[in-house]
């Protein structure tokens, strides 16, 4: 990728400094951690921690292809809820209703993300409101579903995902299936992002939709298949989290803007045209680091979202700052 | 004419990312006279105005006003001191009234609220100079007036401020004939009352009439400075620093030139209207016009981004219709848009990306992005380096590149899909103009390797130089068609339709 | 505009876009009394039944009048619920059912509200912080805040200030007063100021206005302060209705939505400079209407939710779909 590169005496430092300061980041909350909390450092500690972490961070990197197109997905946490919701109604306590039912539900989530699109493509509706206009939607259709209440649970072939941990592995002793998610379902979403013409066209629509447009880029498809590799990327995390958690009614809400700021941590850039699969799952990982820090701190619950709101704004206006003082 | 100089700028210097845009350049203006400030595009004209109207901060150098040294940081204090400027890119609201433009920032208030009545009658005042056959209403909307009432809006809104100095950036772009004529004598009268005016054009024919004195810029310097005006010729060379035999690349031989590739019969739209032409393989055709007589619209036309309605396109003689980008790039066409920033370049992207993504957007969207039926990363790689693209790395941001090797890039773009019609829309707008001849010569042989060149472009000198065919264009139509040879005078007489106009009101 | 971009073609006489929102407001009232007559329930024709519905939109109408500030200035806010629940739970806490204690409470809202403001509009115009996030960010901290201190009805209204929600002259109640002569005082601000002169000219073009001496951040901020005072207001005004004040009656009402679905379906234009109160008044009405129609066809709660969403997302691709300018 650098073979053209030319060889300067300060090209390594220039190197270094070009890490994303995601992961320095992320290493410094990790070490923090463990100060505070040496058990972290056991398999048990730090692979619940990830298992905690794999929906975030799922959600993030199928996010993150609705941001770089220049766009928001504001609906993705009402798809979590209505995946669970959906899931545990149709289930009605058959084990072998697993098999049919996640494909089903990403079906509904492809659909959703074609919706999503077609709005934001066709009908010209700012994503923003499009897609808090699903949210509404689908978290009406998710109480409509389960009559306010949601009834039943979700069977433990669905619950697998999620929950399961595979035991005696050597090293580490216990693996969750959840981690194993997390990987594949990160290198597909690198893959898409950072390996295919699908990925560079998603790039090209969010610099500059105008000039990709008059370049050629079917600006409409890509953009509709960004968000529904969002929309399908929230139901595995809805399948992952509905098995760590079980059925609630808001199992999903404040997801969406946690991805969001899970992308932003990792550099992505509001309003498209830059961002990066692996530093946005970083940003999951970081921020629920942050949460994980906040309870070993003792702080309550609502702290989080403080945290979250401050680490939103502050990381936009360090980007705007850094931006402008490398020149437009 | 007092002896301190209204405004003194002092050895000023400013560059942006990649370019220096200003060295070293040192400027006057007494009171009371036009200053012509003249040079090709890029030269460093509009920096350096906006480092007098505050809306850049010099690296180095100081402004003097009235032989006080200011620090502008905001236009707000510029325009207190007594400056205002007439942007290229019009300021106007276009949902607002024309008033209420005029009134922009400084509405005045009478009781803690605005006084609509002082405000339509001070504008119905200055609109009044402009003589009654330029009649604008107060009230009116901005964006119902055609463009030429627009630029007059932009005028009076300087005038109304009754500042001691005035810029104004290419004020004629869009005037035509008489509206000019309208223009200055307006400037006569300004100038005669005590204002100052500096006057940024690159058409002789104005600084002839209107300067007092002339400075000439060139490559962010000053090349040169004349207390009188001298001939053209003299303006000219010290413009474009060289012979102009040597700018431009020889024009077509008749053996290159080759059939009719593209042609266009009654086309219209609701931008153009019976649109005739023909472009030939191997040819460069120009095409001249007053801004907004539709040389664009014919361009997104062509390219199926805003289609024609009506008549009929033929390519290498078969009948198309192109709805889409799309549709026209399969067919062979590509374009290189004039407003690059906004609608060429992917700034965040890497060279690389910039030169791929035609190619990419015509393959399979999970295939590979280093390979595709039309190129590859080597082989873009290899296109940039014939054409000589400068830049520190190819995965280098675009944001980094010179405008030269911005579009150089984008012109690589389209290389790889060897286009049969490759349509530039103002190609040199922006680039400094060492890097200019090397776009100039890249158009020579695109059309020497069998391409129809189409060249739309505001700088006549340029038409005039590197087109080997020109079509004149006004309010949407065709108005003439030139051999290479033309004068500047026959193809303003055209473009501007003066004969036309004179008929009809008779 | 050079010739490179498209001149606009001449528009001429009767514009559309203009009036719509006074042919909605029409189409709707056709509808309502069109339905109310097919249905035979001519109660709901009744002169106070008209008062009733216009009485259920106060808080949504107060808040709009805000947003439509902001929005003016080409920028949104998104954290008008949160704002709407923090003053709510603050004027019922401080005052606690003392009536000695309204006044307090009243300027404590104010203030809160111009504080919140004031951060919205620094952040945004100084930092450069894109509208969408900044204001997530701060509806975040002002939830996590609120519901760090606050998870159910907190404090009493008194009696004495219940009057504003359910006072009223004859069958006029004060609150629909209230709203009307806000609206006629931000027409006013809007229209004959150079405050209101100023917004229109930054919304419209930020640089022309710059270049024309305007103060561009001072006007964002301003916009921003009188948007979050609405909001604050409105705050006063539900827990009068309420007689309490919970901190999730803001997100309950979706009011930040609401607030900018009633603005664009007014006629002002999300990317700023055109529009007006009295379209956003209009889109009041129409939204209440509908919210009407959802009664007399006896809805389901979570259904209505649902079309409420679409209508939304409808309502905005309208205006969008004739707007020239690009999505994103």
């Amino acid at each position: 990728m650098t073979e053209q590169t030319l060889s300067t005496p300060g090209s390594a430092r220039r190197r270094l400094l070009q890490i994303n300061p995601v992961y320095v980041l992320l290493v410094a909350l990790l070490v923090a951690i463990v100060l505070l909390n040496p058990a972290f450092m056991e398999p048990q500690g730090y692979m619940n921690y990830l298992k905690r972490a794999a929906a975030l961070a799922i959600l993030s990197g199928g996010a993150l292809y609705v941001i770089v197109a220049g766009g928001f997905d504001l609906s993705v946490g009402a798809m979590m809820t209505l995946t669970v919701i959906g899931s545990s109604m149709l289930a009605s306590n058959d084990p072998n209703s697993t098999y049919w039912i996640i494909p089903l539900m990403l079906g509904i989530g492809a659909l959703v993300g074609l919706i999503n699109g077609l709005v934001v493509s066709y009908l010209r509706v700012p994503s923003l409101i499009a897609t808090l206009g699903m949210m509404i939607t689908l978290t009406g259709v998710a109480f409509v579903w389960s009559g306010g209440a949601p009834r039943g649970y979700l069977p433990d072939t669905f619950r697998f995902f999620g929950r399961f941990n595979i035991t005696g592995v050597p090293l580490v002793n216990i693996f969750p299936v959840a981690i194993i998610c997390l990987v594949v379902f990160g290198l597909i979403l690198w893959w898409g992002m950072h390996r295919t013409n699908l990925g560079r066209m998603i790039h090209a629509i969010g610099d500059n939709q105008r000039a990709a447009r008059l370049a050629g880029v079917p600006v409409e498809r890509v953009r509709i298949t960004a968000f529904i590799v969002s929309s399908m990327s929230a139901v595995v995390a809805g399948v992952i989290l509905g098995g760590r958690a079980g059925v609630s009614v808001d199992i999903g809400s404040g997801y969406e803007l946690q991805a969001i700021t899970a992308a932003v941590l990792g550099g992505a850039q509001l309003l498209g045209g830059r961002g990066s699969v692996p530093a946005a799952m970083a940003g999951a990982l970081a921020l629920e680091a942050i949460f994980t820090l906040l309870n070993l701190l003792g702080l309550p619950q609502p702290v989080r979202q403080v945290v979250q709101g401050l680490i939103l704004i502050g990381a936009v206006a360090l980007a705007m700052y850094r931006r402008k003082r490398t020149g437009r | 004419m007092s002896d301190t100089p209204v405004i003194e700028m002092r050895n000023i210097s400013k560059s942006f990312p990649g370019v220096r845009a200003l060295h070293d350049v040192s400027f006057s203006c007494a009171r009371g006279e036009v200053h012509a400030l003249v040079g090709e595009n890029g030269a460093g004209k509009s920096t350096l105005i906006k480092i007098l109207s505050g809306v850049y901060n010099p690296d180095s150098g100081t402004v003097l006003i009235d032989g006080k040294e200011q620090h502008f940081r905001h236009p707000q204090e510029s325009l207190l001191a007594g400056i205002s400027v007439i942007y290229q890119e019009f300021s106007l609201l276009p949902e607002r009234t024309v008033a209420q433009n005029l009134f922009l920032g400084r509405e005045p208030v009478r009781g803690g609220v605005i006084d609509g009545r002082a405000m339509e009658d001070e504008t119905r005042r200055v609109l009044g100079l402009f003589g009654a056959r330029h009649h604008i209403e107060p009230d009116t909307t901005v964006a119902d007036l055609d463009v030429a009432s627009q630029q007059l809006v932009e005028i009076a809104k300087a005038i109304s401020l009754s500042s001691k100095v005035i810029v104004m950036d290419e004020p004629t772009a869009a005037l035509n004939e008489s509206e000019c004529e309208v223009l200055f004598s307006l400037i006569d009268q300004l100038r005669a009352g005590g204002t100052t005016i500096i006057y940024i054009t690159h058409r002789m024919r104005e600084v002839t009439r209107l300067a007092n004195r002339v400075t000439v810029i060139k490559d962010g310097e000053v090349a040169a400075r004349f207390d009188h005006v001298p001939d053209p010729e003299t303006i000219v060379r010290t413009m474009v620093g060289r012979d102009i035999a040597d700018y431009y690349p020889p024009p077509g031989t008749p053996q290159e030139r080759g059939n009719v590739v593209l042609g266009v019969r009654g086309g219209g739209n609701a931008f153009l209207r019976n649109i005739d032409f023909e472009l030939r393989a191997g040819e460069i055709t120009g095409f001249a016009g007053l801004q907004g007589a539709g040389r664009s619209a014919l361009a997104m036309a062509l390219f199926g981004a805003v289609p024609f309605t009506s008549g009929t396109v033929t390519l290498d003689g078969k009948g198309v219709r192109f709805t889409h980008p799309r549709d026209a790039i399969r067919a062979g066409i590509g374009v290189l848009p004039g407003d690059r920033k906004a609608e060429g370049l992917l700034l965040m992207q890497s060279v690389r990306d910039n030169g791929m993504v035609t190619a990419r957007s015509f393959a399979s969207f999970l295939a590979s992005h280093r390979t595709n039926a039309h190129t590859d990363l080597a082989g873009m790689d290899k296109l940039f380096d014939r054409m000589e693209v400068r830049a520190p790395s190819y995965e280098q941001e675009m944001r980094v590149l010179s405008g030269g090797n911005q579009q150089k890039a984008i012109v690589a773009r389209w290389l790889a899909l060897k286009p049969k019609v490759l349509i530039f829309i103002e190609p040199t707008r922006g680039i400094d103009v060492n890097a200019k001849a090397g776009i100039y010569h890249l158009m020579r042989d695109l059309a020497r390797s069998g391409a129809a060149v189409m060249m739309i472009s505001s700088d006549l000198p340029e038409i005039l130089g590197a087109a080997d065919r020109i079509v004149v264009m006004r309010e949407g139509r065709i108005a003439g068609e030139f051999p290479r040879g033309a004068t500047e005078a026959d193809i303003m007489l055209s473009a501007t339709g003066e004969k036309h106009l004179a008929g009809e009101a008779a | 505009m050079t010739d490179t971009t498209l001149p606009a073609p001449r528009r001429s006489g009767f514009r559309f876009d203009r009036y719509a929102s006074g042919f909605l407001l029409l189409a709707s009232i056709v509808l309502y009394v069109g339905l109310v007559v097919v249905s035979g329930q001519t109660k709901y024709l009744s002169v106070d039944n008209l008062v009733s519905i216009l009485g259920r939109s106060i808080t949504l109408g107060i808040t709009a009048i805000g947003q439509t500030f902001a929005i003016l200035v080409a920028s949104i806010d998104l954290s008008v619920a949160s704002l709407i629940s923090a003053s709510a739970v603050v004027t019922s806490v401080v005052m606690n059912g003392e009536p000695s204690m309204m006044l307090p409470a009243i300027l404590a809202v104010l203030a809160l509200g111009a504080v919140v403001g004031l951060i919205n509009g620094l952040v945004i115009s100084k930092l450069e912080v894109n509208p969408l996030i900044a204001t997530l960010g701060m509806s975040l901290i002002i939830q996590g805040v609120l519901s760090a201190f606050y998870n159910n009805f907190a404090g009493k209204v008194p009696v004495e200030f219940q009057i504003f929600a359910y006072g009223s002259v004859g069958i006029v109640p004060y609150s629909l007063i209230f709203m009307f002569v806000l609206a006629g005082l931000a027409w006013f601000v809007l229209r004959f100021t150079r405050f209101g002169s100023d917004i229109y000219s930054v919304g419209g073009n930020k640089d022309a206005a710059r270049n024309a001496g305007i103060k561009t951040s001072g006007v964002i901020i301003g916009a921003h302060v009188v948007c979050s005072l609405c909001a604050a207001i409105a705050g006063l005004y539900l827990a009068s209705r309420l007689r309490s004040g919970a901190p999730w009656i803001g997100a309950e009402g979706v009011y930040d939505l609401e607030s900018i679905a009633v603005v664009v379906i007014g006629g002002t234009i999300l990317a700023g400079g055109r529009g007006g109160i009295w379209g956003t008044m209009a889109g009041v009405i129409i939204f209440s209407l509908i919210d009407s129609i959802f009664n007399v066809i006896g809805m389901d709660a979570f259904v209505k939710q649902v079309v409420r969403g679409i209508i939304i997302v409808a309502a905005v691709a309208f205006y969008a779909v004739r707007s020239k300018r690009p999505v994103s």
